[in-house]
């Protein structure tokens, strides 16, 4: 025990003696983080809509009223008038205008008569951002207006797609649960499985070797060094990025502690996955050759930045046995959806066994000589 | 079998007081042998060097009798314990510095210390004694709380032999220990390491390419080349085993034919070469009897002799004698990938 905790202490002393490390482990789920976030989720600001309107009844009048103070308000977009629907339709189509609302005549009597009146939306549905955007503008627009029907009308042939789109922060809070996982992979590639080549190329390991220090109590010191350094990083970015999100779930007592208890099952399991990787390499350019591809490989699948329903079957099958799926998931159950215990029960289970299955099969791999 | 019965057991095919035996070993990388059959006993308090080129196998070797790398055939036995079948005896009972600086560079002295202390399971009481006690010994007392990277390379490695000496071992193995050193802090391992062989009841078994090392530092030594044992002996004896064992450098003002035969009747001369300008190279075995005899000869024939010199042989020339090759570094190719010291440190 005194010697796997040498090994620990070392490994421990190194890691905070080096902030950088830590930093750098922090640097690119939060650059992900903040960039995704953004780039995925920005509010449209400043889209030009047309306005044909063949109806110039009262309940017309009220619409463009609508429409000036949100050009004034929330600024999403600002109102160009035109006398008809073709020329708007044309310069929809050429991009001049971003979209254009139809008023039907009659719109006013209709609604008075509570006949099912409709107002016509056009948009270039080749941007699913923009059109989305503006549907859903549109949509609260005319639930605020009493619920007149909207009638999307499109410009190309090509079947209107609603894309489910977060606004900006609700995307950040989307991508959280990817960046934490994303966080303790890089500090276990990093700060486990990049140092603790170098150390071998280096002799360090020479040096451990010639102690009666055993196998296991090598393997476990350097293994429990590696989980301990994920856990900081998951619990660090945990905490920045929800700060950043605006989620204020892991202040509560139970949730931080079903939170710990996932960041700490997470790194046993990525930990695990590395040491068996790594067990046998010499050459310290192998993780970092790694490092880039296990990320694609990994990540991406995982679910952390679009939904595994949408994937096709060998994607799926990735996904199936990649723990980052789980820990994404189990970040997503405490984040996003407050399910308790019983939601992250099975990435608990899966990632903690993960974890010490792999560190089963590593352990023999691992040569006690040089 | 009791333990006792059993190291008995162990010894009994190497002399008594032997401490390392190593009996016909060979280490095989494929199909190229690196070790191709060595032995040799070191008793008990002896200071015996391994001697040879870089590539000769000397690191291979002593990374056998250290438990680092498995035994191809042959048996070592090491404080009473075979280094492939009781590999944790023996790893309790030796020191070891590897010949790459293996000490940590983010830690302090004194943690790269407690660490091994630790690894080593010496009990907490011992642990800040000894080690107080080694810092002293290799005068690192002053940095005990600097970190590694800032030390020259003669202070990091001075303090790893304070770190192979944590758990008091008996035997204590050292691989190139000065190699890349200044000549200062050459004199200054080779002069702790005999005050630490002295205090501490050590045996040292010690490599080294350097002959002016071994010659000083050494109480026996052996010379390996291409993984095998080609002499050994003391420095001195080896010496003595070389024919002519002193070189005369004589030159006269005066150049005379005659001087050629002259030299080469003088007493213990073995042969004579001459070269330009009056310059005769006389190899003699018996250095101080030629040079006394040669200059009373010059006195009574009225010769002015314009620079003499008389040099002992070396262990290079003893070197040469056994291998017929120059000792200087030869090429050894690298196995895998070799880690760059990180930069910003001390050379
Ligand atoms: N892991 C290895 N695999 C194959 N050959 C090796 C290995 N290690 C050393 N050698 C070879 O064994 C020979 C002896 O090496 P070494 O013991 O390091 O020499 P020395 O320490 O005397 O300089 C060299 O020719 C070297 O190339
Ligand atoms: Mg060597």
């Amino acid at each position: 025990m005194t010697r796997m905790f040498a090994i620990v202490e070392r490994e421990m002393r190194k890691f905070f003696r080096s902030p950088a490390l830590m930093m750098v482990s922090m640097m690119l789920p939060l650059v992900q983080l903040v960039v995704l976030g953004n780039a995925f989720g920005g509010k449209i600001r400043n889209a030009k809509i047309g306005v044909v309107d063949y109806d110039h009844g009262s309940q017309a009048l009220k619409i463009h009223e609508a429409f000036q103070s949100i050009a004034v308000n929330i600024r999403t977009f600002t109102t160009v008038d035109y006398d008809n629907e073709q020329q708007a339709r044309e310069d929809v189509r050429t991009g001049k205008i971003d979209g254009a609302v139809i008023i039907p005549s009659q719109y006013s009597r209709r609604v008075l008569a509570d006949d099912s009146p409709a107002i016509g939306l056009v948009v270039d549905n080749t941007d699913q951002t923009m059109s989305g955007a503006l549907e859903q503008e549109m949509q609260s627009l005319v639930d605020a207006l009493n619920a007149p029907q909207i009638q999307p009308l499109v410009v190309q042939s090509i079947a209107l797609k609603i894309v489910e789109l977060y606004p900006y922060v609700e995307y950040m809070k989307y991508l959280l649960s990817g960046s934490v996982a994303l966080a303790m992979y890089v500090a276990v590639m990093i700060g486990g499985g990049m140092l603790y080549i170098d150390d071998k190329a280096r002799g360090i390991h020479e040096g451990f070797l010639v102690t009666p220090i055993t196998r296991l109590e090598l393997v476990l010191g350097l293994n429990l060094a590696g989980t301990i350094k994920a856990v900081l990083s998951g619990i660090t970015l945990a905490l920045i990025g929800s700060l950043a999100a605006g989620l204020g779930v892991i202040f509560h007592p139970m949730i931080a502690l079903q939170l710990f208890a996932l960041i700490v099952a997470t790194s046993v399991a990525f930990n695990g996955m590395m040491f068996l990787m790594m067990v046998r390499v010499e050459d310290p350019l192998v993780p970092r050759a790694m490092f880039g591809v296990l990320n694609t490989l990994l990540f991406f699948p995982s679910g952390a930045i679009s939904p595994i329903s949408g994937f096709p079957k060998w994607l799926k099958a990735i996904a199936i046995c990649d723990p980052f799926t789980y820990a994404v998931h189990g970040l997503k159950a405490i984040f996003l959806k407050d399910g308790g215990w019983v939601a992250i029960r099975f990435d608990l289970a899966f990632l903690f066994g993960f974890g010490i299955v792999t560190l089963l099969v590593a352990t023999p791999l691992f040569k006690r000589t040089l | 079998m009791t333990a006792a019965l059993k190291d008995q057991a162990e010894t009994a095919a190497f002399p008594p007081g032997t401490i390392i035996g190593v009996d016909n070993i060979v280490k095989r990388y494929g199909d190229f042998e690196a070790v191709k059959g060595v032995s040799f006993n070191v008793g008990d308090g002896e200071i015996f060097g391994l001697l040879g080129p870089n590539g000769a196998g000397k690191s291979t070797l002593i990374r056998m009798l250290t438990t680092l790398i498995p035994v191809t055939a042959g048996r070592a036995v090491v404080a009473g314990h075979d280094v492939s079948k009781e590999s944790d005896a023996v790893r309790r009972a030796i020191g070891v510095i590897p010949q790459a600086m293996t000490s940590d560079i983010d830690l302090t002295v004194e943690e790269n210390l407690t660490i091994y202390a630790k690894l080593y399971e010496v009990p907490k009481a011992h642990r800040e004694k000894n080690i107080a006690e080694l810092l002293e010994a290799v005068d690192l007392t002053k940095w005990r709380k600097a970190q590694t990277k800032t030390l020259s390379g003669g202070m990091r490695r001075r303090l790893e032999i304070a770190r192979g000496l944590v758990h008091g071992p008996q035997i204590f193995f050292l691989d190139e220990p000065t190699t890349g050193l200044d000549p200062v802090s050459r004199v200054a391992v080779w002069e702790m390491l005999n005050r630490l062989k002295e205090r501490r009841k050590l045996t040292i078994l010690i490599t080294t390419h350097y002959m002016d090392e071994a010659d000083r530092l050494c109480d026996r030594i052996a010379i390996v080349d291409h993984g095998k044992l080609v002499a050994l002996d003391t420095p001195l004896a080896l010496k003595a085993t070389v024919p002519g064992s002193s070189v005369v450098e004589v030159q006269f003002e005066r150049e005379d034919a005659e001087w050629q035969s002259k030299l080469e009747q003088l007493p213990g001369v073995t042969s004579v070469e001459s070269h330009a300008n009056g310059l005769y190279r006389v190899l003699s075995a018996n250095g101080s009897q030629t040079t006394t005899q040669l200059v009373e000869l010059a006195a009574r024939e009225g010769q002015v002799i314009k620079g003499l010199s008389v040099q002992n042989t070396t262990l290079d020339d003893v070197f040469v004698y056994y291998t017929g090759r120059q000792l200087r570094d030869e090429q050894v190719k690298a196995h895998g990938f070799v880690m760059p010291q990180r930069p910003g440190m001390q050379p």
